[in-house]
């Protein structure tokens, strides 16, 4: 008997929508793997920020049920070393912004904990709340 | 005038669309036509010997034959106006075939009409024509080639085996090049030194070749047959003939600086000899280092050291030497100025320069060099990473080409450490961290399976940065490896970069001198990127090896004996023929201004006596000129102002009251050849276009297009070759240019700015021609005509809304 292997196209409105949003021309990545490399957080994330990119061209949506986007900090890292000169971050913000316009919040502000809110610095919540909260 | 016109029925071809008697009548009725006849088939011995005769016995003095298209069957015509004694540039042909008959075959009145209509146009185009000759410039058999590498020291050989008398230039003081400093090549694994060796020794031996080392450029004038060349030979303190390269003055010497040979992983003094192997094999003294030239040239003393003068026994050093002027004239040049490597201090990250274990492959070759003949420099460790598309391919830096060496230098210095490691027993790690393998030339993809076999470790992944550890030195590389998606962070004794080329200096300054034009990438750009890849901007100028862009030595080669070809191809005829389309100026019109010379980019014009002179041999006849004269005192051989005024007057003359006419006006290149195309392809399109034949669009100039609207075109279509694939470099930014302006200018006036338009068109795109001519024709019938007002206005207002200051 012939298995038969399951293939899921590839969802190109989704690929062309983030492409909209991000203005970055996806496609041309070639994934050479410097952002990741570059990444200071990449540690933190489930997939690499280059893996992000890869899901994003080949039109994975389930590329947002990863953490990857929501880490990322916009600190740019990835973005002034792109050989192709491609804005990492900005895919990941447009990424995020998909699911922020939905009033899918990332986090709940309710429940950061107090200890949290005694020692965390202003700056973080302003950034945290401007990334993660719609 | 007598003019006699033949209307071809291509044995049915035509005649079964277009009642071709009916268009001999028509053209019989033409002020100044002789006769007009129909025949089966004109382009037969019969119809050739028919024209020949009727020359002789008519005494025409224009011949007008309406058949297929001249791209096909002009040269047979023009040979058969010979023999009959009419100069070739008085016959000319309608093109009733491709343009009318088989794109109309559904409309037989229409088509016969067009046909009537083309047939007039063609009368009036050899009406207005001019005999003319072909133009002749003598050329002699000398040639100058700049620089010394590979590609010059082929392109000498070749030349001067073949019995061209050879000026061979080089900056540095040996020839030999970049390949002299390489350890081995690949794929074959064979000594850089001993292959290049002979081929270098093979210079001073030619006869015909004259070797400048340690020379520059001054400065080249003159054109093709006559390039004026001016060098300046830099001292060198030794008396070439009296060395004997014994080298007793270099032990004495007391100044030792880096090798710049050695990419400085050696010191030398300042009394040395370039390589080994040098061409020619002569100690010179390094002016900016020696204690007594720089104490000469600082206070004037002249007593400081002398010690090597006291060495020489052969009384050859000469400290007063100063640097020669040479000047000489050549028929043609090769440039062939390689490339230098790219200064990896601007990849801040990877630490060049900042870190010691941190060097770029040419350090490695030397260091390599040195270790197979058993003087080791450099303790490389026994982990060793390289890093690929250091300065190629990224938009960071603005370097998006590829360098195409760097893959198969990375494996082959991997091989060779591996190599060595193995003969001493020890194991060496080799890791490659790259982007994308390129194997792509005749047995790398081989190579590359043989390094990965000797265990070389292949890592796809761009490394982010390299970070030194400060106290054991060794090199820390973050990389992702893609393939695994895993970060690695791995500690190398040495990291060695891939370094990229780009235009070497030497090249950006002859480009300066010889105006050549530079691609995208800075690289010196060819004529044509697939047909003319040796020929440049400027005729007679060619270029070879890396010049035009990253190559390996094969490819260096091939292409250093292609451009020797191309000069002995030019030189061999003893003169230059071509075609006289040429621009001149009249000089009773001209006033001055000047403002035709920086519109030719091959810098033909000149001003001689407060009046534009072309000079015939550099035009390459594109008509960018004409734009720019507000007194049209330049006008075009062959496709006159007269000639093209007249063939838009006739069509538009007989025009009738609900007819409307797009001019479509076509490149011979691509164009027209694509109009052939369609026709050859019979697809069907409006019969209210015209296609005229032009050398390129930049020849139909805003002053042209308005007369037409004024005159009674409806639309205006200009077809010309892609940018990349013309023949006249810029030629086509200016049309561009130039239907802007009409476009504005028609849209002033209350008119659709879509009556004109530019296409850039490969020959083949049939549907897309077809489409784009109905458009233009749609544009053309479903607007309201262009008023006579309006008409009358552009008229008056021409040198208005052109010239205006």
């Amino acid at each position: 008997m012939i298995k038969k292997i399951k293939i899921t196209f590839h969802n190109e409105a989704f690929l062309k929508n983030i492409e909209k949003i991000s203005g970055e021309s996806i496609t041309s990545c070639d994934q050479c793997g410097v952002c990741s490399g570059s990444c200071p957080f990449v540690e933190e994330m489930d997939i690499t920020p280059s893996q992000m990119m890869r899901k994003v061209l080949m039109g994975d949506e389930y590329v947002m049920d990863n953490k990857t986007m929501w880490i990322c900090a916009t600190c740019n890292a990835c973005t002034v070393r792109c050989p192709r000169g491609l804005d990492v971050s900005k895919v990941a913000e447009a990424l995020r912004q998909i699911r922020l316009r939905k009033s899918i919040d990332k986090i709940d502000i309710n429940k950061i904990s107090k200890k949290d809110l005694t020692e965390l610095p202003q700056i973080a919540y302003v950034a945290g709340f401007r990334r993660l909260t719609s | 005038m007598r003019i006699g016109v033949y209307v071809c029925q291509c044995g049915g071809n035509i005649s079964e669309v277009v009642d071709t008697e009916k268009v001999a009548k028509e053209a019989g009725k033409q002020a100044g036509v002789v006769f007009s006849k129909v025949y089966s088939h004109m382009c037969s011995e019969i119809g050739q010997q028919m024209i020949v005769n009727d020359i002789k016995e008519h005494k025409l003095d224009r011949v007008l034959v309406s058949a297929c298209s001249p791209l096909f069957q002009g040269e047979t015509f023009k040979i058969a106006a010979e023999k009959g004694g009419l100069n070739p540039y008085l016959i000319d042909m309608s093109n009733i075939r491709e343009h009318c008959a088989w794109i109309h075959y559904n409309e037989r009145d229409k088509a016969t009409d067009k046909a009537i209509d083309l047939t007039k146009i063609g009368i009036e185009k050899v009406r207005n024509s001019e005999a003319l000759k072909s133009i002749e410039t003598p050329i002699g058999k000398r040639v100058l080639v700049i620089g010394g590498g590979i590609a010059g020291i082929q392109s000498s050989l070749d030349l001067g085996d073949a019995g061209y008398e050879v000026y061979l230039i080089e900056q540095k003081a040996t020839i030999g090049g970049k390949m002299a400093q390489l350890s081995r090549t690949f794929p074959t694994n064979d000594c850089a030194a001993c292959i290049l060796g002979p081929k270098m020794a093979d210079i001073p031996a030619n006869k015909n070749i004259k070797l400048y080392t340690y020379s520059d450029i001054k400065n080249i004038e003159g054109t093709i047959g006559n390039f004026k060349v001016t060098i300046t030979k830099n001292p060198t303190y030794i008396h070439p003939k009296k060395c004997v390269s014994c080298g007793d003055c270099t032990d004495i010497c007391p100044i030792s600086v880096k090798n710049d040979y050695q990419w400085g992983i050696t010191k030398r003094k300042a009394i040395y000899l370039p390589l080994d192997f040098a061409v020619p094999n002569k100690y010179l003294i390094d002016g900016d280092k020696c204690l007594n030239i720089k104490a000469q040239k600082k206070s004037g003393r002249t007593d400081i050291c002398r010690l090597c003068e006291r060495a020489c026994n052969q009384d050859a050093i000469d400290f007063n030497m100063k640097p020669q002027e040479k000047k000489f004239t050549v028929d043609t040049i090769i440039v062939a100025t390689g490339y230098d490597v790219f200064d990896a201090t601007q990849k801040y990250e990877y630490g060049y320069k900042r870190f010691k274990n941190v060097m770029i492959a040419p350090e490695v070759e030397r260091v390599i060099v040195h270790m197979g003949e058993g003087t080791p420099t450099v303790d490389m460790g026994n982990r060793i990473a390289f890093i690929q598309c250091v300065g190629s391919r990224d938009e960071q830096l603005g370097r998006e080409w590829c360098s195409r060496v760097c893959c198969m230098y990375a494996s082959k210095l991997a091989q060779l450490l591996k190599h060595s490691a193995n003969i001493l027993g020890i194991n060496k790690e080799i890791y490659i961290f790259y982007t994308d393998m390129r194997a792509f030339g005749k047995g790398y993809e081989e190579y590359y399976k043989a390094t990965q076999k000797m265990g070389v470790k292949f890592i796809r992944g761009r490394p982010a940065e390299v970070i030194e550890d400060p106290i054991t030195k060794k090199i820390s590389i973050r990389v992702e490896d893609t393939l695994n998606r895993q970060i690695i962070e791995s500690e190398f004794d040495t990291v060695v970069l891939s370094v990229g080329m780009q235009l070497s200096q030497g090249g950006n300054q002859i480009a300066d001198i010889l105006k050549l034009s530079k691609s995208e990438d800075g690289f010196l750009q060819e004529a044509h990127p697939k047909f003319r890849p040796v020929d440049t901007n400027i005729k007679g100028v060619f270029i070879a090896g890396t010049t035009q862009g990253p190559k390996d030595i094969p490819d260096s080669v091939a292409q250093a004996s292609a451009a020797a070809s191309k000069t002995m191809g030019l030189m061999n005829k003893g003169k230059i023929e071509e075609e006289p389309l040429k621009a001149f100026i009249n000089p009773d019109l001209c006033d001055g201004c000047e403002s035709c010379i920086t519109s030719c980019p091959p810098n033909a014009i000149t001003m001689k006596n407060n009046k534009a002179v072309i000079n015939p041999v550099l035009c390459r006849g594109c008509g960018m000129c004409i734009a720019s004269c507000h007194t049209d005192a330049i006008d075009i051989k062959m496709y006159t102002n007269k000639q093209m005024l007249a063939q838009i007057e006739t069509t538009l003359k007989d025009k009738k009251e609900n007819e409307r006419r797009v001019l479509v006006f076509a490149s011979d290149m691509c164009g027209y050849k694509l109009a052939d195309t369609v026709g050859t392809a019979k697809k069907i399109y409006s019969d209210s276009t015209r296609i005229i034949k032009i050398p390129s669009t930049s020849r139909i100039s805003p002053k042209l297009m308005l007369q037409a609207f004024s005159m009674g075109a409806d639309a205006i279509l200009l077809g010309d070759c892609e940018i990349k694939s013309s023949n006249y470099q810029g030629s086509i930014e200016a049309s561009i240019n130039n239907v802007e302006k009409i476009k504005k200018i028609l849209s002033e006036i209350g008119e659709n700015p879509e009556r004109v338009m530019i296409f850039q068109f490969v020959t083949i795109m049939i549907p897309k021609f077809v489409m784009l001519l109905n458009e233009m024709s749609d544009i053309a019938n479903n607007n309201k005509p262009i008023s006579k007002e309006n008409r009358n206005k552009i008229r008056k207002n021409i040198s208005k809304w052109l010239f205006k200051k």
